[in-house]
């Protein structure tokens, strides 16, 4: 393991632990490997304008950061150590520390984050050719997602039922490691000069040239102690009520809650492992050792299924030339984007959201979706990539996966969700919070209407609104659209846009209207759908074309091939909805193919050569739990493409 | 070539390709190499017909022969002009030089045209400059998609209208007409069944807010042969429902309403159920698909008789009461998606349609809640029809029946298939 070079090999190493997300002492496996057995160890973080792949963090963003760099300043202080706050590039400044420092290891956490990866690997070879080792471990994530991916065959993994489904099959996550202590370190110490704080102190954000004049205080301070306080006050609050279920929404939980964690979990404050393994003690402690079922992990297990999603997808961020991403026509509109943006859109409901976003850097799941709902398929039809930026440089949660996935989801471009159902502005929000308190927090000009009016003040009669002290359209904007038309617009657009995906016929026979499910988008992508004649069996002969893969033509040469969902022609068998069915013995002509019970793709392994026409031997085996002996065959409601009609 | 050769493996074999290929295949032993010159005009055809156009064009370059069969008006039948602007759209649009060439030389072979355009009145203007020009042509089928916002809405009516008179007047044989969100008005109409009325088999005109109910009863009464039908509830009358039933026309297949309500507290006009009874006995197997985008007291004149509606989407929040009215009043219900609710729980409602709804195979519901042995129990009455059960996870309250955890076992058995609540991610 240890790799050690020239006149450096009988002495102990010197050491830089590299931070960047993992901002903690506690289960910090890379940490640990720079002090074992060191001399010396200098902790360093790069003030890098790479950070998070942007440039626009807002306020709150840079607060949170710096109030993490100084937690773990104080934390290595106790351990006689410092933190060393570097400006500059790495790429530029690594090889002067290398130098200064007399090097010999680097240590640092995994980033799965494609940009991420591309900058590391500059500087491990950076690293390397200056003769130092360099030690990288995964712990941002509870997996190593490559192994995730690999289990798929190679692809990552579309639905988040498949990504349960692979994840039962893993081991469990490995214990988070031991907390940097005084024992650890040994005799390995960090050599600290007089001016230590001029030159690598944590600066404030005044010398970062941020404004904060009548910046309010942070609703959530950064940093490591803050998180593990949290943690413990999470979990007491989880075992007091005694339920793991997800927690129904009111109008409480729309405010920030001092047992909240995803901010610290998107900068490494606190361990994905050690609230894995928290949890899972709990559970098993009130639960008398009953098996957590994968439900407990569901915040963890998301943010995961996003990293895996994204890691090998450098365009994960984009509509354009991102293989998993439905290309929609979305309208160019910065003024309505604006509106949005700042608070401006006329429904109060959408409008407070974005404000206590702006204000606090934090805003509840649901409220996520109600506003992006709003901005994209909902109601605006602005892309989703808009309101990724504007959450990038808000949220303080918002890691780039999770952020862009999340996004994606929302606005039905990818992983398979339903699309029917758009959240409405006004009645979405009055379900939640029917008095309409979260209205008056953060929308004073507001307080005045009764909460009849709150969430649709334009239909307050005049009398109402001069009551009020705030008349519509003066004193707070008319709402921008007309939500029934937009939504039935959008939801037409949509239903068209999968339409033709899908080939779907459009207004068919006996066949499904509103359910579309993009779980068929993959097809978009097949050259050659075919009707297949009826064999009226579960198994049969099937002519199956082997396409390229959606990863586009950069992969074509890959082993790894999709064939796309040809096997699912609706009047043989519904593969679409066999979730757990193996299917076994696929013999693909000459070759072999191995095959996983994935929904909508089987993977096949062989030739690299061409695309061919296959001939595809399926035999399905009976589904893991017999339901009543007999397998559904549901007709489908695919039909190949129309030739009488163009859209 | 390439992507010819790839492509072209799945091309449906015709009557003479077999021969062909032998004789192809002769050629080559012969000479030893292929002979591209020889390959015989209707197998690149055939090819050509698997490739994107702009493939096509490079292949055209190659030589005369082929630039020939790129000019095949078999090739030229289906267009789809996409009109966006960098300023308004994401997307690339169709290149002027194209449809430059596209009118010149191939207007009178288009007979699928379709029109994308983006949110901008500049792009639904060269829509209708195109449209203009199409006049030696004669259309099958032509659909106006605004892919954003109404664009066309925007434009000078009388503008839109001439261009579209102008399809109508020399297509004589229109058989699809897809103009959703467009000022369409009466006059063109009547233009349109002037000319037409012997092929309409498909008109979609949701939101055109220019045609009145005795517009679309001029082509209900012309047009026999009209199976599909997609319009607004304002322009839904008695007199309309019993054109389409009339002896003479066809069997109506589909019908879509969409219930879309300009300002709060509108008054709908009611239908007379003698009125859906002819409609029934005279198309018996007619789908009514119906949009309701409306506010929950809006819904006054809707569901009082039976209606024989067979998909039906609320699409905003949609009272207990009506939805209980839905189980009493929609016999031939098929589908049924529940965008939003209050917060009582749906369950005696969702029963009740189980009950009543036998033909009801499909089922969404997004914000609203039902209890998880409520839920089960419909699903056991409804058992292995039900092919689409789209609920979200939120919608299902446990209770001390079923958890969170053991609904989707519950559920499967009942379906006879593996099932699961849909997920939104916990963010």
């Amino acid at each position: 393991m240890f790799f050690l070079k020239g006149d450096s090999v009988n002495m102990a190493p010197n050491s830089i632990h590299w931070f960047r997300k993992g901002l903690r002492l506690h289960d910090n496996p890379a940490l640990q490997e720079a002090v074992r057995g060191a001399d010396t160890v200098r902790c360093v973080y790069f003030l890098d304008p790479w950070f998070a792949g942007s440039s626009n963090l807002g306020v709150h963003r840079w607060r949170f950061l710096l109030q993490c760099l100084d937690d773990l300043d104080s934390n290595l202080r106790k351990l006689n150590s410092r933190l060393f706050v570097i400006r500059g590039q790495p790429a530029n400044v690594f090889p002067r520390l290398f130098k200064e420092w007399k090097i010999s290891r680097l240590t640092f956490e995994y980033d799965s984050e494609p940009f991420g990866k591309e900058r590391d690997a500059a500087i491990k070879k950076l690293a390397m050719e200056a003769g130092v080792e360099v030690i990288v471990k995964i712990s941002h994530t509870l997996y190593n997602l490559d192994k995730i991916t690999e289990l798929n065959g190679g692809q990552p993994p579309l639905t988040y039922k498949r990504f349960q489904t692979l994840i039962s099959r893993m081991d469990p996550p490995e214990m988070p490691v031991e907390t940097l202590s005084n024992t650890i370190m040994g005799c390995c110490v960090t050599p600290v000069s007089e001016d230590h704080g001029d030159k690598y102190g944590v600066p404030s954000l005044e010398e970062l040239g941020f404004d904060i004049e009548g910046l309010p205080s942070a609703v959530w301070p950064g940093g490591e102690t803050e998180a593990l306080t949290r943690i413990e006050r999470h979990l007491e609050r989880k075992a007091w009520v005694a339920n793991f279920e997800r927690p129904r929404m009111n109008a409480n939980s729309l405010l920030a809650s001092p047992t909240g964690l995803s901010p610290y979990l998107r900068f490494g404050c606190l361990s994905c492992r050690l609230f894995y393994f928290k949890l899972t003690d709990l559970y098993r402690k009130v639960k008398k050792n009953n098996t957590p079922p994968l439900s407990l992990y569901g915040q963890l297990l998301w943010r995961e299924f996003f990293y895996t999603a994204a890691t090998t997808n450098p365009r994960f961020d984009k509509m354009e030339g991102n293989p998993i991403c439905v290309r929609i026509p979305w309208d160019k509109n910065p003024e309505a984007l604006a509106k949005w943006a700042e608070a401006k859109t006329g429904f109060p409901w959408i409008d407070a959201i974005m404000t206590q976003l702006r204000q606090e850097g934090w805003i509840h799941h649901l409220a996520r979706h109600a506003v992006a709902c709003f901005l994209t398929r909902g109601d605006l039809w602005i892309s989703w990539e808009e309101g990724m930026k504007v959450f990038e440089e808000l949220l303080l949660d918002a890691d780039w996966s999770v952020n862009a996935g999340s996004w994606m989801w929302l606005s039905c471009s990818s992983f398979f969700q339903q699309f029917f159902h758009c959240y409405c502005p006004v009645g979405f929000g009055r379900r939640t919070d029917p008095n309409g308190d979260f209205i008056r927090r953060y929308l004073p000009i507001l307080r005045g209407f009764p909460a009849k009016y709150i969430y649709d003040p334009w239909n307050a009669p005049d009398s109402v609104q001069a009551a009020a002290k705030c008349i519509i359209g003066v004193h707070y904007p008319k709402p921008m659209v007309n939500h029934a038309e937009a939504s039935r617009l959008n939801i037409e657009r949509m239903k068209q846009i999968y339409q033709q995906l899908s080939r779907y016929r459009g207004l068919g026979k006996n066949f499904t209207i509103f359910f579309c499910h993009a779980v068929f988008f993959p097809l978009a992508c097949f050259p050659g759908y075919h009707h297949m004649p009826d064999t009226g069996h579960s198994s049969g002969l099937y002519r199956c074309n082997v396409s390229h893969d959606m990863a586009g033509p950069q992969h074509s040469g890959n082993r790894h091939r999709n064939v796309y969902c040809m096997l699912h022609e609706y009047h043989t068998v519904n593969i679409t909805y066999s979730l757990y069915i193996p299917i076994y013995n696929i013999l693909c002509g000459v070759q072999q193919a191995t095959c996983c019970t994935q929904e909508e793709v089987l993977q096949v392994r062989g030739s690299e050569s061409r695309n061919e026409i296959l001939t595809v031997k399926m035999t399905l085996s009976p589904p893991l739990t017999s339901y009543n002996g007999k397998l559904q065959r549901s007709r489908r409601f695919m039909l190949p493409v129309g030739t009488s009609r163009v859209w | 070539m390439k992507r010819g050769q790839k492509r072209g493996d799945d091309a449906e074999e015709g009557p003479g390709a077999p021969e062909l290929c032998k004789r192809l295949r002769q050629d080559d032993s012969e000479d030893g190499a292929v002979d591209w010159r020889q390959l015989p005009e209707e197998i690149l055809l055939q090819i050509f017909q698997y490739l994107p156009l702009l493939d096509r064009a490079f292949a055209s370059q190659v030589c005369r022969g082929w630039n020939q069969t790129f000019h095949t008006p078999e090739l030229w039948r289906c267009f789809e002009f996409e009109l966006n602007q960098p300023a308004s759209s994401y997307l690339k649009a169709t290149h002027p030089d194209l449809i430059k060439q596209i009118i010149k030389r191939h207007s009178n072979h288009l007979q699928y045209v379709s029109f994308k355009v983006d949110s901008s009145t500049e792009s639904a203007e060269a829509a209708c400059d195109i449209l203009s020009q199409l006049v030696n042509c004669s259309l099958k089928t032509l659909g106006l998609i605004s892919t954003a916002r109404p664009s066309f809405m925007e434009l000078p009516k009388s503008h839109f209208i001439s261009a579209l008179t102008v399809v109508f007047v020399n297509s004589k044989s229109l058989s699809s007409l897809k103009i959703d969100d467009t000022p369409v008005d009466d006059p063109s109409l009547k233009v349109l069944v002037a000319n037409n009325s012997d092929t309409l088999k498909l008109l979609k005109m949701s939101s055109c807010p220019h045609v009145s109910p005795a517009g679309i009863l001029c082509v209900a009464d012309q047009c026999h042969g009209l199976r599909e039908l997609a319009l607004n509830y304002h322009l839904l009358s008695d007199e309309l429902l019993l054109a389409l039933s009339s002896e003479r026309h066809v069997h109506l297949e589909h019908l879509r309403i969409d219930v879309v309500s300009e300002n709060p507290g509108q008054q709908f006009h009611s239908i007379k159920k003698s009125s859906w009874d002819a409609m029934v006995r005279h198309s018996p197997k007619f789908n009514l698909v119906m949009y309701f985008f409306l506010y929950e007291n809006e819904f006054g004149p809707f569901f009082g008789d039976e209606v024989p509606v067979t998909h039906l989407y609320f699409g905003r929040s949609v009272s207990k009461e009506v939805l209980g009215h839905v189980g009493l009043t929609c016999p031939r219900l098929v589908e049924l998606v529940v965008c939003a609710n209050g917060l009582r729980p749906l369950d005696e409602e969702l029963i009740r349609i189980a009950e009543r709804c036998r033909q009801l195979s499909a089922i969404g519901l997004g914000e609203c809640e039902v209890s998880c042995s409520a839920f089960v129990e419909f699903v056991k009455m409804c058992g292995g029809r039900l092919t689409q059960l789209s609920i979200m996870e939120e919608v299902l309250v446990p209770d001390s029946k079923y958890g969170p955890d053991d609904i989707h076992w519950e559920v499967s058995k009942h379906l006879g298939r593996v099932w699961f609540p849909d997920m939104m991610p916990t963010w």
